[in-house]
């Protein structure tokens, strides 16, 4: 188990950062240990990034003019030429003019090739939502990715998982999408102060044990559930946290085994309903864990609705403590 | 700078060795014997492709496109596994996963025959970059066609090549047509070589026909590059022979005029007039027979590996998704 969102006192082991903080500093340390390794991006010592940028010269900082398509091309290129790319792609939106690069070149050129070549490349994408930046600038787009064999997909949900979750990715062979929620970065715990803190690709955790509901939460979603899960322990419901924190493998292992120690499952996140990862989860445990459950599944998603400017609007359109709260006791 | 006898050689008979390939392929195609899909011969435009690739090392990287055999033989790529990779074998160059329009060889640098026109170039430009962070002496070689030069990923990357002046050089085999698309129908300007000067790159636009231009032309490219002055465009001014893909059938009024196509095939073949260049500059015929028939057996042996080779295990399905491979999702889905 990692260290949870609130977490107790730092031990000399750890120190206590934000979200963001640990982002960068594991960036840092990557850059330094590996000279491989690259970052590339839009305005990068804008967003959160000026630490690195005064840190390393221009063969390693990148700063790229506005191509999102060629520059994460460029990026797949160099990865297959020796290279470890991070690239930057600021706003998950902007994602959908890098994914012909993404989906026809990154997770298909080692396949097509009959494992000729390898493209060990980490895409960071920031999602940023409920901030009034309207459609073009708040999407959720994890689930579209997914669907694409080839890539692996990390959605962390504390400052432990970022750090020990981007780390791997950049340790790994294969091209790595991170998404980021934007949500998440002031938010301060403990984070391991080992350079060498790995989070493993592919491993749920269970941010906490109980035994009534098993809350399955995606990235942002994971905080509301948090809160939820304390307000009710004082009720005596035991609610069991996962945050799967590698989307693609998804551990499914973890999820269905704590279904069949609680037989319910709530599944919490802010992107669109239809084909997101709460809807393969469902299918999952549909289909593999069927017997167990003695309540139908309760998705709590955005809905199928673009994310609209107006606050009055918006703030409504995401999964919530009160949403959260009321699904756990329709099947409890 | 002029090639030596031994290169000159050596593009004649890559010329022919692509020239036969693509001839043979055509006929197995034909014949079922090739996996119903596309097939794209570059027959008639081998000039273009050896050209270039005669003024690289073997260290040097390259992409290239859906009209992909040419590339690694033109780089040197051995026969087998090219045209067992035709076949779907197993011991194809991607074991069965690439095909036709794919036979990226590695082993001789290329990191990508992409058939998503266009997506190479950001490929090649990033390859370059690498080479420069790593500095080391290595310059990238990106082919595309007419068509590419359309696509946003030629503008953006011709741009930050510039920029950065990165080793590489953007060749584009430039036959005419895009499929069935003109020159005239699709480029608001239709000369390719003047879009460099918007991205302050030299550009040259030469006969594609003629090996030694496009050697010269490539070579003083990647001189260029390898003193770190940055990316050149080159236009290879070619043709193809073929159709755009064997059998395909184009309803209507013919888009390009049997004469135009007769014209090329019997005026202006590049491995006619690279004999006939060779033959003046002294070369005894009886040499180039001999590579004739040299390549006539080597294909004939690439034939020969490709039809005994088993076809893939479908139990190997899911090999070389992934360099670590994820488990969980990758189970039979039926």
């Amino acid at each position: 188990m990692s260290t949870a969102l609130n977490a107790s006192p730092a031990a000399a082991t750890h120190v206590r950062m934000s979200y963001l903080e640990a982002l960068i500093q594991a960036q840092i340390e990557e850059l330094e240990r590996d000279e491989r390794v690259i970052l590339m991006g839009e305005d990068i010592a804008v967003y959160g990034g000026g630490k690195i940028v005064d840190r390393f010269d221009a063969s390693r900082i990148w700063s790229m003019p506005i191509s999102e398509t060629s520059f994460t091309g460029l990026g797949i290129g160099a990865a297959i030429n020796g290279l470890r790319p991070i690239v930057d792609l600021s706003i998950a939106s902007f994602m959908y003019l890098a994914s012909d690069q993404i989906i026809n070149q990154a997770s298909k050129l080692r396949y097509m090739t009959g494992g000729q070549i390898k493209v060990p490349i980490v895409f960071r994408c920031c999602m940023y939502y409920g901030a009034s930046i309207a459609a073009q600038h708040s999407d959720r787009p994890y689930p579209l990715f997914m669907n694409v064999p080839g890539l692996k997909i990390l959605s962390p949900s504390s400052p432990a998982d970022i750090k020990g979750l981007l780390k791997s990715a950049v340790r790994d062979d294969d091209p790595v999408l991170i998404f980021e929620d934007t949500k998440l970065w002031p938010v301060k715990a403990d984070v391991p102060v080992d350079p060498d803190h790995l989070v493993p690709i592919g491993k749920a955790d269970i941010k906490r044990s109980g035994n009534d509901v098993t809350v399955v939460a995606i990235g942002g979603a994971m905080r509301a559930a948090m809160e939820v899960a304390d307000a009710m322990a004082k009720e005596g419901i035991s609610l069991e946290l996962i945050d799967p924190r590698t989307l693609k493998p998804l551990d499914t292992e973890t999820i269905i085994r704590s279904v069949a120690k609680t037989g319910r499952l709530v599944l919490v996140e802010n992107a669109h309903r239809i084909c997101s990862v709460t809807s393969e989860i469902s299918a999952i445990v549909a289909e593999e864990a069927f017997e167990s459950l003695k309540k139908p599944i309760q998705r709590l998603t955005a809905p199928d609705v673009h994310v609209p400017f107006s606050p009055s609007l918006e703030q409504g359109m995401y999964p919530g403590k009160d949403h959260i709260t009321a699904a756990i006791r329709k099947i409890l | 700078m002029t090639l030596g006898r031994t290169e000159q050689l050596e593009a004649f008979r890559r010329m022919l060795r692509i020239r036969r390939f693509e001839e043979e392929g055509t006929r197995l195609f034909k014949a079922g014997k090739i996996p119903a899909g596309a097939f794209h011969a570059s027959i008639g435009q081998e000039a273009a492709i050896v050209g270039a690739c005669i003024a690289l090392r073997d260290g040097d990287a390259m992409t290239g496109t859906h009209r992909s055999h040419g590339h690694p033989i033109g780089k040197g790529g051995e026969l087998s596994a090219l045209m067992a990779e035709l076949m779907g074998k197993a011991t194809g160059i991607c074991k069965g996963r690439g095909g036709s329009m794919h036979l990226a060889d590695n082993t001789v640098g290329i990191i990508s025959e992409s058939a998503i026109v266009g997506g190479g170039i950001p490929l090649a430009t990033g390859c370059a970059m690498a080479a420069k962070v790593r500095r080391i002496d290595q310059v990238s070689l990106c082919f595309f066609g007419d068509g590419a030069v359309n696509q946003g990923t030629f503008h953006e990357s011709l741009n930050m090549a510039s920029l950065w002046k990165l080793p590489v050089i953007y060749l584009c085999e430039n036959n005419g047509y895009a499929i069935t698309t003109s020159i005239a129908r699709s480029h608001g300007q239709p000369d390719i070589a003047k879009r460099a000067d918007a991205y302050g790159m030299p550009g040259v636009a030469v006969d594609g026909q003629d090996l030694r231009a496009v050697y010269e032309a490539t070579s003083a490219a990647v001189a260029r590059a390898r003193r770190g002055e940055g990316p050149t465009l080159i236009e290879a001014k070619t043709y193809r022979f073929d159709e755009h893909n064997v059998g395909l059938f184009v309803p209507g009024t013919p888009y390009r005029a049997p004469q135009e196509v007769e014209h090329y095939r019997t005026q202006r073949d590049p491995i006619v007039l690279y004999r006939k260049v060779l033959l003046e500059e002294g070369v005894e015929e009886k040499i180039l027979i001999s590579i004739e028939s040299e390549v006539i057996a080597s294909v004939a042996a690439a034939i020969a590996f490709a039809e005994s080779s088993p076809m893939p295990d479908p139990a190997t399905l899911y090999d070389y998704m992934y360099s670590t491979p994820i488990g969980g999702s990758q189970r039979p889905a039926v």
